[in-house]
C-alpha cells in the first residue's frame, strides 16, 4: 500500500484489540485518505467500525502501527489543537438535563476557547449558524431531552459543524433519520466536502454510501480490510459475502441502488 | 433570522445576569437582617441602637452570630455548588456531594472520636474531616479496582458500598456508646447544627472552602463539556479524567471540611441544584453561580429558623430536610414540571 504524502488521515499497519492475549479486533489496517474526500467504512455489525473511529480520534491507541493526522502521530497533538482538527459525531448521546439545543451545540466551541474560557457572542453566532446549516434552526431553544432521535442526531452534527474541524468522524449518521432527513444529511455532507472538510463515516446503508462516498473501506471479520474506490470495492460479490445475502446492484435513472432477496 | 436569534440569546443572557445580581442583593440583605435577628433580648429583630448601648448584645453578635451566619452561608454555597458539580459529572440528577463515602465517612469519624477518643470538639472535627476524605479515597481506589461497567458507574457503586460500610460502623459505635452521654452526642451530631460555631472553627475551614468555591466558579462553563460522555468530551479537547478529578476534589474537600464542623446537614446539595435548574436551565455557566447564591440564602433561612423559632435549638439537619423535601415535592407536582427521560 502506498502512503500518500498529502494524506490527511493515514492508518499504517494499525492493530488493535480491547483484551490482551485475545485476537485483535483490527488487524493490520492500512489506508490513507486525501483531504476533501468522503470515506465510508462498511462492514457487518461487530467488524470494528466504531473502534476504527475511536482510533482515528486518538481516544484509543493502537497496539502496533501508527495513526497519522496530516503526517503527524495523532497522539502528538495538543488537546485543543486536536479538537480544532477533528470532530466526532456520535451515534447518540444521553443527557438527563434540560439543555437547550443551542447550549448543547455551543459546546462545540470548546476547543476554540482557552482552557477555562467562556463562549462569547461570536461563538453563539457560529452555533446558531451551525444549527441553521443542519436544518434545525427552529429547534434552538427546545430542551434536548424532548428532541426525537433524528433531531438529536442532527443536533450532534450541528455541534460538530460549530467545531469547524478539517476532519469529521461520523458514527452511523443516518441511523435515526427518516427518508427526508437522510436526503438532507447527504446534502449537508456534500456541502461540507465542497468546503474542504474531509469526512469519515461508518454506515450500514448502501444507498447512502453510493450517494456520497469517494472511497470505501470494506471490513470483514477474519479478512484484511479492503480500501479503494466504490466501483472497485463496493461490488455485488463483496456485499453478498460480508452480509451473507444475495445482493445485486441495479441502476435506476443513473443512480446505483442495492437490492437483496 | 440568525441575527434575530442571536439578539434573543444575548437578551436572555443579560436577564440571567440581572437575576444573579438580584439574588446577590437578596443574599446580602438577608445577611444584614439576620445579624439583628435572634432571641436576645427578646425573640425577633434587635434595634440597631442596642448594639451600641448593650455590650452583651454587641459581643453576642460579633462572637457568636456573625461566625455562625457566615458558616451557614458558606455551608449552603458549598453544598449546593458541590451538588450541582456532582450531578453534572455523574449525569445523574439524584446524587449529592456526600455520596462518595464522604457523608458516612464523616459520621463514622465523629462517632469514633466521641466514643473512643474522648469527646473534644477539636478531636471530633479533625476525626470527621479525616474519615470523610478517607471515605472519598477509599471509594476512588475501589472504583479503580472494580471490574464492572464504565468509570462513572464504578464510582457510584464504590461510593454506595463504602457508605454502607461506614454506616454499619456508625451503627456499631452507637451500640457500644454510653447511652447517657455519648449516644445523645452522636445523635445530635448526625442531625447537624451550627450552634457551637466560633471564629476559630470557621477560620479552620476557610482556606479549603474559599479556594474550592473559586475553582468551581472557574469551571462554570467547562462543567457542561465535562458532563458529556468521556469520548465526546475528549473529542472537544478536554482531558476528561484529569479535569473531572480536579472538580471532584474541589467539590469534596470543602464539603468534608464543613460537615466536620456542622454535622450532617442533608438535602441542600440535592435540592438546591434542582431549584436552580428550574430558574436558569441546565447550562451551568449561570447555573453554578446562581446555585451558590440560592444555597447560601436557603441555608441562612434554615439556620435562622433553627436558632430563633424555639427557645431551644432545633437541629439544622431537621429543618433543611423538612423544607427541602417540601420544596422538592412542590416542584415535582408543579404544573409545568417536565418529565425527564
Amino acid at each position: 500500500m502506498t502512503h500518500d504524502r498529502e494524506a490527511l488521515l493515514t492508518f499504517r499497519d494499525v492493530t488493535f484489540g480491547y483484551r490482551p492475549h485475545h485476537p485483535p479486533v483490527l488487524d493490520c489496517v492500512n489506508f490513507s485518505l486525501r483531504p476533501g474526500r468522503v470515506l465510508a467504512i462498511v462492514g457487518p455489525n461487530g467488524a470494528g467500525k466504531t473502534t476504527l473511529l475511536a482510533l482515528a480520534l486518538g481516544w484509543l491507541s493502537p497496539w502496533r502501527g501508527d495513526v497519522l493526522l496530516a503526517g503527524r502521530a495523532i497522539q502528538s497533538y495538543k488537546r485543543n489543537e486536536r479538537g480544532r482538527w477533528l470532530a466526532l459525531v456520535p451515534q447518540s448521546e444521553h443527557t438527563p438535563f434540560d439543555y437547550s439545543a443551542l447550549e448543547y451545540v455551543l459546546m462545540g466551541r470548546a476547543p476554540h476557547l482557552p482552557p477555562l474560557g467562556i463562549p462569547g457572542p461570536v461563538d453563539y453566532e457560529i452555533a446558531l449558524d451551525a444549527l441553521a446549516r443542519a436544518g434545525i434552526a427552529a429547534l434552538a431553544n427546545r430542551p434536548v431531552p424532548q428532541l426525537s432521535g433524528g433531531e438529536r442526531q442532527l443536533m450532534l452534527l450541528a455541534r460538530a459543524i460549530a467545531q469547524q474541524p478539517r476532519l469529521m468522524l461520523l458514527d452511523e449518521p443516518t441511523a435515526h433519520l427518516d427518508l427526508h432527513n437522510k436526503a438532507r444529511l447527504i446534502q449537508i455532507m456534500r456541502h461540507l466536502r465542497a468546503q474542504g472538510v474531509t469526512l469519515v463515516m461508518t454506515n450500514h446503508e448502501p444507498d447512502v454510501v453510493l450517494a456520497v462516498a469517494d472511497d470505501v473501506l470494506l471490513m470483514e471479520a477474519g479478512r484484511p480490510p479492503v480500501f479503494g474506490l466504490p466501483d472497485e470495492v463496493f461490488t455485488e460479490d463483496a456485499l453478498s459475502r460480508i452480509y451473507r445475502l444475495p445482493i445485486r446492484l441495479i441502476e435506476v435513472n443513473g443512480r446505483k441502488q442495492v437490492v437483496w432477496t | 433570522m440568525s441575527e434575530l436569534a442571536l439578539r434573543a440569546v444575548i437578551a436572555r443572557n443579560a436577564r440571567r445576569r440581572h437575576l444573579i445580581g438580584l439574588l446577590a442583593a437578596g443574599l446580602i440583605a438577608l445577611l444584614a437582617i439576620s445579624i439583628l435577628l435572634g432571641r436576645y433580648p427578646a425573640p425577633g429583630l434587635m434595634p440597631w441602637s442596642r448594639l451600641q448601648e448593650d455590650e452583651l448584645a454587641a459581643r453576642l453578635v460579633v462572637n457568636l452570630r456573625i461566625p455562625r451566619l457566615l458558616t451557614a452561608l458558606l455551608l449552603g454555597m458549598t453544598l449546593s455548588a458541590a451538588g450541582m458539580v456532582f450531578q453534572l459529572l455523574f449525569s445523574n440528577p439524584l446524587v449529592e456531594p456526600g455520596f462518595l463515602g464522604v457523608s458516612q465517612g464523616a459520621a463514622f469519624g465523629a462517632a469514633f472520636a466521641i466514643v473512643l477518643l474522648g469527646s473534644g470538639a477539636l478531636m471530633t472535627q479533625a476525626s470527621a474531616a479525616a474519615f470523610a476524605l478517607a471515605g472519598l479515597g477509599f471509594s476512588y481506589l475501589m472504583a479503580r479496582r472494580l471490574r464492572f461497567g464504565g468509570w462513572v458507574l464504578r464510582l457510584v457503586l464504590a461510593g454506595i458500598a463504602v457508605s454502607a460500610l461506614f454506616s454499619a460502623g456508625v451503627g456499631l459505635l452507637k451500640y457500644i456508646a454510653d447511652p447517657l452521654t455519648q449516644l445523645p452526642e452522636i445523635t445530635f451530631w448526625l442531625l447537624g447544627s451550627l450552634a457551637s460555631i466560633t471564629w476559630p472553627k470557621l477560620i479552620s475551614v476557610l482556606p479549603a472552602v474559599t479556594v474550592s468555591l473559586f475553582v468551581m466558579l472557574l469551571f462554570r462553563w467547562r462543567l457542561n463539556v465535562l458532563s458529556l460522555n468521556e469520548e465526546t468530551a475528549f473529542s472537544l479537547g478536554a482531558a476528561p479524567h484529569r479535569e473531572r478529578l480536579v472538580l471532584i476534589l474541589a467539590a469534596v474537600a470543602p464539603t468534608a471540611a464543613l460537615i466536620s464542623i456542622s454535622g450532617m446537614v442533608g438535602w441542600i446539595g440535592l435540592i438546591v441544584p434542582h431549584i436552580t435548574r428550574r430558574l436558569f436551565d441546565a447550562d451551568t455557566r449561570f447555573g453554578l453561580p446562581a446555585t451558590m447564591l440560592i444555597g447560601g440564602i436557603f441555608a441562612m433561612l434554615c439556620d435562622n429558623a433553627a436558632r430563633t423559632l424555639l427557645a431551644g435549638e432545633i437541629p439544622l439537619g431537621i429543618l433543611t430536610s423538612l423544607l427541602g423535601a417540601l420544596i422538592f415535592l412542590g416542584l415535582m407536582t408543579a404544573q409545568q414540571f417536565r418529565a425527564r427521560t
